[in-house]
């Protein structure tokens, strides 16, 4: 999705608090958007604070490309590493309007060219309305994309942002969605996001970490990190689910429903207002909402069937359920059905099913 | 209309006193508000003694410690020609202590409402620590400087007993107005003390009426 190459990050720090300890020895590549998911208190924050300079006390080592931020005596303060954070509360300063806060940033970003101009992160957030007010009044969402040109006006070479949509509605996060993932491509800078909302995992990230009890326990493609069903035990009410990659291509107005491709199959998917055809769009299918079937159906409500091969089955041993994985096209679409319905229709990798979707059950995509 | 001299020292030093305790105590206030520091209630305690302590034992303990015969007070001697009892500079020093809590109690729970989240919003925003505190900590507390302000100017105003016990009572160099009052009184020149007093306490009421509604002018953002 990036242009940028990755760009790699090695933290090697532990810390111990009275009943929580952060221990990291990892190497991450940062490419685009990047995921740090994983239960409230598994340490998420404190791993960006270490990151960005703001916990004195986290000894160890943070390299960020060809720098080191710190390593044995070195430490390197915070103001002076080009990394960006965006606060789960926006932090702006009261005292200062709208450009005020901007102009704090670029102030003192450093001498020479300035790689983001202010009129272009201005317009990339959509602040032109915005720049003369105070931002004692400013609603949560305009908050968030105020702190965010803020932090980008500092020319970080990273960008952390720490749930910055944690205080956000729905309507108000899809809207930022498509503004924040273009960051990395139109800026040339590599974000993590961090949260332990599924569907902004899903909407934002194409690679997830996964922070659990202060130790990294999983890092892959966010569409294999929220396949997995091993996640349930630590993420609350997590299931496992896929994530398709669509595009519209035509909208079917008087049924409040648009097509969309999805690898040469269509899908019909109810609409919501702005999604104009040739959108991009990415899907999120809860493994529990996917019915699989052996034969093509008939006389169902579903209508939206799509063929493919069963790439694995894994049960889980401790439940009457298991996580069915099937290739359509290319990507993978998980089911989870029970580990009888598995043995009744005789399923096994190789064979050829049908995967039958409800229009109800897509999480309302991001455009 | 009674010799207003009294009055202008008494301006005078509370101006000096109050300058001083801004560069002196906004570090130390800091330093409360943020440290983890074990000493910190040993501190806090020192800071708080002139509130609780009478004027007289403070004015005793100055007089003790400012005479020309010990070390600091000989040093001045050295250096100023002049003793630190008995003289304009010897008040401030007096009035600098006497004062402190009221500097530094307000700008103390000034700098510790606002907290750490803004400064490091700063940091991460390229502005280093001092800059922080100037550009983001000073305009976020002016409330608070300006409460701190007021009141140590005020309180240096009314001071009295350090005063006389450090300063006495010499014309045109200690004889501040609260002094100058005593002194009316007690020679029963009942019209100049009225005169003063009055003064005073229309001086007073127009200091703080204009703090106050200044208070609700700088509530609105200055940037």
């Amino acid at each position: 999705m990036s242009a940028s190459n990755g760009k790699k990050l090695t933290i090697r720090s532990r810390i111990d608090y009275a009943d929580f300890s952060l221990d990291i020895d990892n190497e991450l590549q940062l490419k685009g958007v990047t995921g740090l998911f994983g239960p409230s208190g598994g340490g998420k924050s404190t791993l960006l604070r270490v990151i960005a300079g703001l916990n004195q006390n986290a000894g160890g080592q943070v390299s960020f490309a060809e720098t080191d931020w710190q390593k044995e005596s070195l430490f390197v303060p915070a103001h002076k590493r080009q990394v960006g954070y965006v606060f789960q509360d926006a932090r702006l300063f009261e005292h200062l309007s709208v450009a005020g806060n901007l102009r704090f940033a670029l102030d003192r970003s450093g001498p020479g060219e300035k790689n983001n101009s202010f009129d272009d992160v201005v317009d990339a957030l959509d602040l032109h309305s915005l720049l003369n007010r105070g931002v004692a009044k400013l609603s949560g969402g305009e908050r968030q994309r105020v702190a965010i040109a803020r932090t980008m006006l500092s020319q970080p070479e990273l960008l952390l942002l720490d749930e910055p949509l944690a205080a956000l509605d729905a309507d108000r996060k899809r809207e930022i969605y498509p503004t924040i993932a273009a960051l990395p491509d139109r800026f040339g800078v590599p974000i993590i996001f961090v949260s332990h909302a599924v569907d902004e995992m899903a909407q934002l990230t194409e690679s997830v970490v996964v922070l659990e009890a202060g130790r990294i326990v999983a890092e892959a493609s966010t569409e294999k990190i929220l396949s997995r069903d091993s996640l349930r035990g630590s993420i609350q009410a997590f299931e496992a689910m896929s994530v398709l990659d669509v595009t519209v291509v035509e909208q079917l107005e008087s049924l409040h429903l648009v097509r969309v491709d999805h690898r040469g199959q269509s899908l019909a998917i109810p609409s919501h207002a702005g999604v104009q055809n040739g959108a991009a769009l990415r899907l999120l299918v809860r493994a529990g909402d996917v019915v699989l079937a052996t034969e093509k159906p008939q006389g169902l409500s579903v209508r939206n069937i799509l063929s493919g091969t069963i790439t694995s089955i894994d049960p889980n041993p401790n439940s009457a359920f298991a996580v069915v994985s099937v290739d359509v096209d290319g990507a993978v679409i998980n089911a989870q059905i029970t580990n009888q319905a598995v043995q009744a229709l005789n399923l096994q990798s190789g064979k050829n099913v049908y995967v039958l979707l409800k229009a109800a059950s897509f999480d309302r995509p991001g455009a | 209309m009674p010799d207003l001299a009294p009055l202008w020292l008494s301006l005078a030093l509370a101006g000096v006193t109050t300058v001083v305790l801004l560069i002196l105590g906004t570090p130390l206030a800091w330093w409360l508000a943020h440290t983890s520091s074990r000493i910190r209630p040993v501190i806090e305690a020192v800071t708080a003694l002139p509130l609780v302590l009478p004027p007289t034992v403070l004015g005793f303990y100055f007089l003790i410690i400012l005479g020309p015969g010990t070390t600091i007070g000989n040093f001045w001697v050295q250096v100023t020609g002049d003793a630190l009892t008995f003289s304009f500079s010897g008040l401030v020093v007096a009035s600098v202590v006497y004062s402190l809590p009221f500097m530094v109690q307000p700008l103390q729970s000034a700098f510790e409402s606002m907290g750490r989240a803004p400064l490091e919003a700063a940091a991460t925003l390229r502005a280093s620590p001092l800059d922080a505190f100037f550009s983001v900590a000073v305009p976020l507390s002016r409330h608070g400087f300006v409460t701190a302000a007021v009141l140590t100017f005020a309180h240096t105003i009314g001071e009295f007993g350090v005063v006389l016990m450090v300063g006495g009572n010499i014309p045109g160099k200690t004889r501040v107005i609260s002094i100058a009052i005593y002194e009316h009184v007690e020679t029963l020149n009942y019209a100049a003390a009225h005169w003063l007093s009055a003064v005073l306490l229309v001086f007073a009421f127009t200091v703080l009426f204009l703090v106050y509604a200044l208070k609700r002018r700088l509530a609105i953002r200055v940037g």
